[in-house]
């Protein structure tokens, strides 16, 4: 197995507080990670590094063996990495179908003027990319009767949806998911995670989440890793990690020395 | 109110021109936050780029609109490049203090290039007014407004049609988002600064063929933001309607009230609406959650 994307000692630190402090992990090829740990442990402030946002304070970060931690978020897009946020960005002003287009425009070859030249090629291109788009992303995700809607009107777990489509658009090799099932009711949260098995066993896309809804986290992923304060406290299997000590500990806390009888 | 009409045409067609002036404004404003206080002596500039190629070098006039635009595209890719982008995440009002300071630099150095004093522009539209139905509209505002429509068309089509015009109404919708699509943020900073400095050099060369080229010409900008905020300050489509009704009530407020209303009736106007709309005609309500 190839580690798709390999992070290496990473550490962030804004001010004096060690947002993140020497982490590695390895997400291997094909597969479904997650990483978990409780609020502000800096999960998010990891997914920022890795698509660019931040730049890391030390470490180093691999795609598909390529260094790309001095990379910009559009290069790293280009080289097959796409992500969804946790607060949802969308185009609000778009429709779903727009949206879902943008998330192609990295693949459009023809150019302002050569548009304008090859009008033919261009139409062509055009052509491809939305039979691409109806067949693999809009049946996929079941958004059909929505495609004409502005995202805005659409309820939240709808938006959610979306937005992983126009990530898909992106032909990624590794998506990031940020609480892909956060705030969804009960039948939503299981659409969502056959549509995220789906993605890694009919296409082969290596995904890596952050989630809070732990019996989703168990459910679906191969490998966990768990953060605390910023630094990696576990990572293995979810049965693994169901069973560490130091996960239970950062869930609830330090048990208590049995004080009864003592006294 | 037998004028009405030919006067509700003449204040049509003026206002496409501040439409044209204020399309450029809400351009830069929809993509980078900033309200550009030195976009009218961009326009100023542009016009003296096109009176210096076509009158102190009697280039022929086509000729020196390419290279009036030519130069304003690399006015407009140099002020994003030097001034704006090194103040990227700062305050939006240090950029707008930037702005206001260009806007001075810009009037002075046109004083010390061009001189102070009122040229006429080079001719470039017919001579004989157009009538229509007995109606006579003067050349330079007629044709100046076509100029002007046909830019703002074409500036909708790229925004509507090509990729990057589409890249630019992506990131001017969410950047973060746009940077993970792939999109190249400060490169799309850089061509709507572009885009507006073209429009400004445009609109600098109909204006200073109505009126006269001064340095002082810049000071239509400010009138104009109004208009912009009438429109709603990211909305294109509203900084045209609002350009349009401003002409009109200029133009109507000066012929029947008269001409010394006819800056103050549409501020008057603008303050009704904004009371009514904070947002302006087309703004988007800004919601912010606590």
């Amino acid at each position: 197995m190839v580690a798709l994307l390999k992070v290496d000692e990473l550490s962030l630190t804004f001010g004096g507080i060690h947002a993140l402090d020497k982490i590695s992990l390895a997400v291997e090829t094909g597969t479904i990670t997650a990483i978990i740990g409780p609020n502000g442990a800096g999960k998010t402030s990891l997914f920022n590094i890795i698509s660019g946002f931040y730049k890391p304070k030390h470490g180093r970060i691999f795609l598909d063996e390529k260094d790309i931690t001095k990379s910009s978020p559009p290069k790293r897009a280009s080289l097959g990495l796409a992500r969804t946020f946790q607060n949802i960005a969308l185009f609000r002003g778009m429709t779903v179908l727009d949206n879902i287009k943008l998330g192609n425009h990295i693949h459009l070859k023809s150019g302002l003027i050569a548009s304008g030249l090859y009008w033919g090629q261009a139409q062509r291109e055009e052509t491809a990319l939305r039979e691409e788009i109806e067949r693999d992303i809009i049946d996929f995700l079941e958004i059909d009767h929505i495609r004409n809607v502005p995202v805005a009107a659409l309820p939240y777990g709808l938006q959610k949806r979306v937005e992983l489509a126009r990530a898909l658009a992106m032909r990624p090799k590794l998506i990031l998911l940020d609480e892909p099932v956060a705030g969804m009711n009960r039948e939503e949260t299981e659409d969502m995670a056959r549509f995220i098995l789906d993605l890694r066993e009919e296409r082969g896309i290596t995904i890596l989440l952050v989630e809070h809804d732990m019996d989703v986290v168990m459910d679906i992923s191969d490998y966990v890793e768990v953060l605390n304060f910023g630094k990696k406290i576990c990572s293995g299997t979810p049965n693994e990690v169901r069973k560490s000590e130091a996960v239970v500990e950062a869930y609830l806390g330090q048990k208590k020395p049995n004080l009864v009888g003592t006294i | 109110m037998e004028f009405l009409l030919e006067v509700s045409l003449v204040g049509l067609a003026i206002g496409g021109v501040y439409a044209l002036i204020a399309v450029g404004y809400s351009l830069v404003y929809r993509t980078t936050r900033v309200v550009n206080f030195a976009h009218g002596n961009m326009m100023m500039f542009g016009a003296y780029f096109f009176f210096t190629f076509a009158a102190l070098l009697e280039l022929h006039w086509s000729i020196s609109i390419i290279l009036t635009l030519l130069c304003a595209a690399f006015f407009g890719a140099g002020i994003e490049r030097l001034l704006i982008r090194p103040m990227l995440g700062r305050p939006a009002i240090s950029i707008v203090m930037v702005t206001v300071g260009l806007a001075s630099i810009l009037h002075g150095g046109a004083q010390m290039i061009w001189s102070a004093e009122d040229f006429f522009m080079p001719q470039i539209f017919p001579d004989a007014p157009l009538v229509f139905d007995g109606m006579y509209i003067p050349s330079n505002t007629a044709y100046g407004f076509l100029v002007a429509v046909s830019a703002i068309i074409i500036l909708v089509l790229v925004f509507r049609f090509t990729r990057s015009g589409i890249a630019m109404r992506a990131t001017a919708g969410d950047q973060i988002a746009a940077s993970t699509m792939g999109i190249n943020v400060p490169s799309m900073f850089s061509l709507t600064w572009i885009y507006a400095s073209l429009t400004s050099a445009l609109a600098g060369i109909v204006v200073g063929s109505i009126t006269t080229l001064n340095p002082s010409m810049g000071i239509i900008g400010l009138s104009v933001l109004a208009v912009v905020i009438l429109g709603g300050l990211d909305s294109i489509f509203g900084a045209i309607l609002a350009g349009l009704i401003v002409g009109w009530i200029e133009a109507v407020t000066g012929f029947y009230i008269g001409a010394a209303f006819k800056d103050v009736v549409p501020f008057i106007v603008l303050l009704g609406i904004l009371i009514l709309r904070p947002y302006g005609l087309f703004g988007t309500p800004e919601i912010e959650r606590l």
